[in-house]
């Protein structure tokens, strides 16, 4: 249902477009003069003449069989285009996600188990930094310090990382580190506030009067029960990293899903801009599923019947 | 009977709302005093405070027209004349960032006054009527929740074509599904508490209760995240400005400084760092802020917005 609502909104949005892509095709070709027959034979082969309502069947039913149409200006598959490029930017946004994973929790909890130390502050101050920062200004701010002065790290461009792996890593830790800066920091924040909502509840003054070790404490019996709300959270950073990934891609010139939105929005290239939103949509609705499930397993007092 | 009845009824409701008035101004000081209590929120308030005089007093704090194009002092080092040196066509850097407030403070609260006058009323009348509405309009904000919102609000842009106006409702638009959701859930509370039964005990109309005893008692929560909304759209339009989908040429706007002087990043930096700097500033204000505010109006929703 939600999905159906997806495909109709993306196709419906870029119907609004103004302009004509055929208009834009012709004098991106450069062909002067032709004739309005001309125009209407390329509107034909793109089944542009039809009524928006059969185009948004065809496309639907081609959608469904993993065929989303071919793009008005350069005329190669969209189903093709996205299949060298979704990988890429999926890489991109697994790895920042697995990043802030590894780091946001632990430091969310050190940070509340040592509430008011220096590390916290520290670790406080940081994260309310990083969910203000503008994600291209710092990529900015790394390919100065990293790729001009340094001359450590590549400035742009991406290899994939099975054609050769050194490379392509030297390539992906600057976007991926800007990419997942916002989600480590919100989600050390959550971490953080919900570590400290858990460590007051009762069961765990019964824990520590059993005598248990800090560590089980806080690994076994408060960790869990904090991870509901930032589970939630993380689920919805997908959708700030593959907003994100607009812009980092842009910034590291990286061939991937976001560049060619923008690019394709510019162009007012219609089936390519649904394509690609329609993936990213429907990745964002399956990860909200995945997090749905994920709280049976985290607090068995939800079920799902 | 009837006068005595209603005489008695005056009188009880004066001293009713005599003390709710008393409540409130001893529940608004704590508010205030809570809300001031950290350091970092007065820090937040007078930034705040002091971008709002920038961009009204802009023609009077900038040292230079902004729109001045010098050729023959072009790319200028920062120096006493330039504090943060000129651009590409000889414009002073420091006066387009002063400049740049105004741009980013508009569209900032513009666009979360139109996201939260639409969301709120979707959520208002979800929560209240439910049923098929609720339905209808919960599905349709869960679609659109599928979407990261820097790519929606890029899309609109793409549609609307650039230009402050266009940038605003881009962006709006984009904000619209967290107010659509707070709202409901806030009415789907509120509408149990005894006081609005009570209120439709004596007969008051759906509009009455919905905008008289219902709507005030939702704000909280819908106050933080205007507030931290704010500084979103700051961040929104300063992406879009970058991918130049933005505010139109001329016009100051700090996102497209930072894109601009990407491109003389070698040799002239503080081109892209001193507008991404104030970009920073801005949302960090804004958030503290917010923040201080959740702290001040419901200490239980520490770390959930």
């Amino acid at each position: 249902m939600v999905l159906l609502l997806v495909s109709l909104m993306v196709f419906l949005t870029m119907r609004l477009l103004p302009g004509d892509p055929i208009l834009m095709y012709m004098t991106m070709r450069d062909v002067e003069g032709s004739s309005q027959e001309q125009i209407d034979n390329i509107r034909k082969e793109f089944g542009l003449d039809k009524p928006v309502m059969v185009q948004y069947l065809r496309w639907v039913s081609g959608a469904v069989r993993g065929d989303l149409g071919t793009s008005i200006l350069n005329r190669s598959s969209v189903s093709a285009e996205l299949k060298r490029r979704v990988p890429i930017t999926f890489y991109l946004t697994f790895l920042s996600l697995l990043l802030s994973v590894v780091v946001s929790i632990p430091l969310g909890v050190i940070s509340a188990m040592r509430r008011g130390s220096w590390l916290d502050t520290l670790v406080t101050t940081v994260a309310n930094m990083g969910v203000t920062v503008p994600v291209f200004w710092l990529g900015i701010l790394l390919v100065y310090v990293f790729g001009l002065i340094l001359k450590w790290l590549p400035v742009f461009g991406y290899t994939s990382p099975f054609t050769n792996f050194w490379v392509s890593l030297k390539q992906v830790v600057m976007p991926v580190f800007c990419l997942a800066v916002f989600s480590i920091a919100s989600s050390m924040r959550q971490t953080r506030s919900s570590m400290l909502e858990v460590i007051r509840q009762d069961y765990i003054r019964t824990a520590r009067a059993k005598g248990l070790k800090e560590r089980v404490i806080v690994m076994r019996h408060a960790l869990k029960n904090a991870m509901i709300p930032v589970v939630t959270l993380t689920g919805m950073t997908v959708r700030y990293l593959f907003g994100g990934a607009v812009l980092v891609e842009t910034v590291f010139n990286i061939p991937g899903m976001g560049r060619m939105t923008v690019d394709g929005i510019l162009a007012q290239d219609y089936p390519v801009v649904q394509g690609a939103v329609l993936v990213i949509a429907v990745t964002i609705l399956l990860s909200n599923l995945i997090v749905d499930l994920s709280y049976g397993w985290l607090d068995p007092r939800i079920r799902y019947d | 009977m009837d006068g005595s009845t209603r005489g008695y009824g005056m009188t009880k409701h004066g001293h009713v709302k005599e003390t709710r008035v008393k409540a409130h101004a001893s529940e608004f000081r704590r508010v205030v005093r809570v809300f001031l209590g950290r350091r970092i929120v007065i820090f937040g308030v007078v930034t705040i405070a002091g971008l709002i005089i920038c961009a009204l007093l802009a023609p009077y704090l900038a040292p230079y027209d902004p729109y001045e194009q010098n050729l023959s002092g072009a790319l200028q080092k920062p120096g006493f004349n330039h504090w943060l040196g000129t651009d590409a066509v000889g414009r002073d850097t420091l006066s387009r960032i002063i400049y740049g407030t105004r741009t980013s403070l508009m569209i900032g609260i513009v666009a979360v006054a139109i996201a939260a006058l639409i969301g709120m009323t979707l959520g208002l009348i979800a929560g209240f009527f439910g049923g098929k509405g609720y339905t209808f309009i919960m599905r349709f904000i869960d679609a659109m929740m599928c979407f990261p919102p820097i790519l929606m609000a890029l899309i609109l842009a793409g549609i609307l074509g650039a230009g402050m106006k266009n940038v605003m409702f881009a962006i709006g638009i984009a904000l619209i599904p967290a107010y659509c959701r707070l709202m409901c859930a806030q009415v789907l509370s509120v509408r149990e508490n005894d006081y609005v039964t009570a209120a439709r005990s004596i007969g008051a109309t759906n509009i009455r209760v919905m905008i008289r005893h219902i709507l005030p008692n939702c704000f909280p929560p819908l106050i933080v995240l205007i507030t931290v909304n704010i500084g979103m759209a700051i961040l929104s339009e300063a992406g879009l400005s970058f991918l130049g989908l933005g505010i139109e040429a001329p016009k100051a706007a700090w996102g497209k400084m930072v894109s601009d002087g990407y491109l003389y990043l070698r040799t002239q930096p503080v081109l892209s760092f001193a507008p991404g700097l104030a970009i920073m500033l801005v949302v960090f204000a804004f958030n503290m802020v917010g923040d201080g505010l959740r702290d001040a109006l419901d200490p239980k929703l520490r770390g959930t917005l």
